[in-house]
């Protein structure tokens, strides 16, 4: 089987989460890439390295340059006459694009998905991660987003791949980016943090929320994370939010403060290696997926616990 | 302008689903159901374009079991004007959802169509982004601010590193992210009025669409569950469990 895996690329870098897809797309066959993007000369030298790849498909062209799922799916679904599987990480680039490319082909996708097991079976998590389905694909060709904790990341480093000029497909006209207004901050990115500090809405403001989270999260060099409350009340920015429709995030240790642990926030971290709630309520559900709990006042507790780390 | 939005019944948010000793589901039976909660929020933001006198006209449309009406009764309480059932018994997959709505909107010409960027049951995330490929039309997902302007409109997104806008031809697909809006309450007058507003019942034969399931759900079963673990007493003992697993400030 020949796999076409959507490379997700920011600053002329090639995203974390594309790793893991290329390691979904090993297990189903031959790994080729696609490079998207204006100017993207050193995403498809740094794509071509990665481990395990074969071609690099490289389209580069103005159309592109901000990702437009208008103009991305159908280069996408046009390269996929020479494939028999399209995988793209579930980021939200993944996640805007991809669908778009299974309707231009007749496909249903087959989203976040969380094994292979086999050429057309996957297993997938629904109803907020509460049941996890075995899928079969009647499909020829597959669609799928792949869920970055899922897999192990394939290596940066040590392919051999060819790169390869695609057509530009054009601009279809139909839309066209105006700016961004993205966070800027010099902590790990959530989905590949090994340590995060997430807050809930005990905290109060947003004043509270960073002078208290911050340190700590200084201190252990971890990122930042909230719960949907924390963020619909203002306290942190959207991408802060781990859950069911924000991030889905597994590091080696989430310590979980002030946040009660709604099913729609534990189906965002609950694959955490080590989980650690501080609340103020013992009956908390957070504490029933917990390996270590304490129960006090957040407000004495993160203070005394980031000055004696 | 007419806008149209979808709405789907699923498990009420605050549910624990339970997945079915058989292994072929999740039990919904006796389970409280609701308007997905994405959806709402697509009701809303139409509600609030009419309110605005950007949209004239708001068409909701379900496609699910007979009880979906209970769903579109609720948006029509909101504020829609008049609702489709398409009404069907089977587990309609996003792709043949997205084909039924496509046929909608060419015959409705809506300016916009409105949806959840998910439905919490199956999790998809598909929908939108379908019925937008098989139209033809532009797709802003996962919107935190809709704003129109002539005949674009300019969909704020919430993306993984914070926020991006991007500037659309109409008509367009526009899903739903958490913070576009807080849905409104329907009052009680608006319920007694919903009665009686316009709900017209179709089949997916009477569009012609293809609804065969391309996947086979195998079977479902439940995650792997965590263990509870320690409560300790103290930042002291908090801080030796962490230094245990290996954690160094």
């Amino acid at each position: 089987m020949k796999t076409l895996v959507l490379v997700e690329h920011e600053g002329g870098k090639v995203r974390d989460a594309t790793l893991a897809a290329v390691t979904a797309a090993s297990k189903l066959g031959e790994v080729h890439l696609l490079v998207a993007g204006e100017g993207v000369d050193g995403v498809a030298q740094a794509a071509a390295k990665i481990a395990g790849v074969g071609k690099v498909h490289v389209a580069d062209d103005a159309a592109y340059g901000h990702g437009l799922a208008e103009n991305v799916a159908p280069l996408a679904a046009g390269l996929m006459a020479d494939h028999d599987a399209f995988l793209a990480p579930a980021t939200t680039t993944g996640k805007n694009i991809a669908p778009r490319v299974a309707a231009l082909l007749d496909v249903m996708q087959i989203s976040e998905i969380l094994s292979v097991e086999g050429e057309d079976s996957f297993t997938r998590p629904i109803y907020a991660g509460n049941a996890i389905a075995t899928v079969k694909s009647s499909d020829a060709k597959k669609v799928i987003t792949v869920r970055g904790t899922a897999f192990e990341k394939a290596a940066a480093e040590g392919g051999s791949g060819t790169i390869e000029k695609v057509a530009a497909t054009g601009d279809k006209g139909i839309s066209s980016y105006v700016g961004a207004e993205l966070s800027k901050s010099e902590r790990p990115e959530l989905t590949s943090a090994k340590i995060i500090v997430s807050g809930g809405r005990a905290f109060g403001s947003s004043e509270q929320f960073h002078s208290l989270l911050d340190p700590l999260a200084d201190k252990l060099k971890a990122g930042v994370g909230a719960s949907r409350a924390a963020v619909d009340a203002g306290y942190a920015p959207n991408d802060y939010q781990v859950g069911q429709t924000g991030k889905i995030v597994a590091p080696e240790i989430y310590i979980a403060i002030g946040i009660s642990g709604a099913i729609q926030h534990l189906a965002g971290m609950k694959d955490s290696k080590v989980i650690v709630a501080i609340n103020k309520d013992e009956d908390a559900p957070i504490f029933q997926v917990a390996d270590v709990g304490l129960v006090g006042d957040l407000f004495k507790i993160v203070p005394e616990l980031t000055e004696k780390l | 302008m007419k806008l149209l939005v979808a709405v789907k019944r699923v498990i009420d948010f605050n549910v624990k689903p339970r997945v079915k000793a058989d292994g072929s589901g999740v039990d919904l039976a006796n389970v409280k159901m609701s308007m997905n909660p994405f959806d709402e929020i697509a009701v809303e933001e139409a509600i609030r374009l009419k309110e605005k006198g950007v949209a004239t006209e708001i068409v909701a449309v379900s496609i699910g079991p007979a009880k979906a009406q209970e769903t579109l009764r609720t948006a029509l309480a909101m504020g829609a004007d008049r609702a489709i059932l398409i009404q069907t018994d089977d587990e309609l997959e996003p792709l043949a959802v997205a084909k039924l709505l496509a046929k909608v909107a060419e015959e409705e010409q809506p300016g916009m169509v409105i949806l959840g960027k998910q439905a919490i049951d199956d999790d998809s995330n598909q929908t939108g982004q379908m019925l937008a490929a098989l139209l033809g039309w532009p797709q802003g997902t996962f919107a935190s601010k809709v704003e129109i302007a002539g005949d674009k409109v300019d969909v704020t997104r919430e993306v993984d590193g914070g926020l991006e806008t991007v500037k659309l031809n109409m008509p367009a697909v526009v899903t739903t992210d958490l913070r576009l809006n807080e849905p409104r309450y329907a009052s009680l007058p608006n319920i007694m009025k919903a009665k009686s507003k316009p709900l017209a019942q179709k089949t997916p034969a009477d569009y012609g669409v293809d609804t065969v399931p391309r996947l086979t759900i195998v079977r479902v079963t439940e995650p792997a569950k965590r263990q509870a673990g320690v409560k300790v007493g103290s930042v002291d003992e908090l801080i030796g469990k962490l230094k245990a697993l290996g954690v160094t400030a």
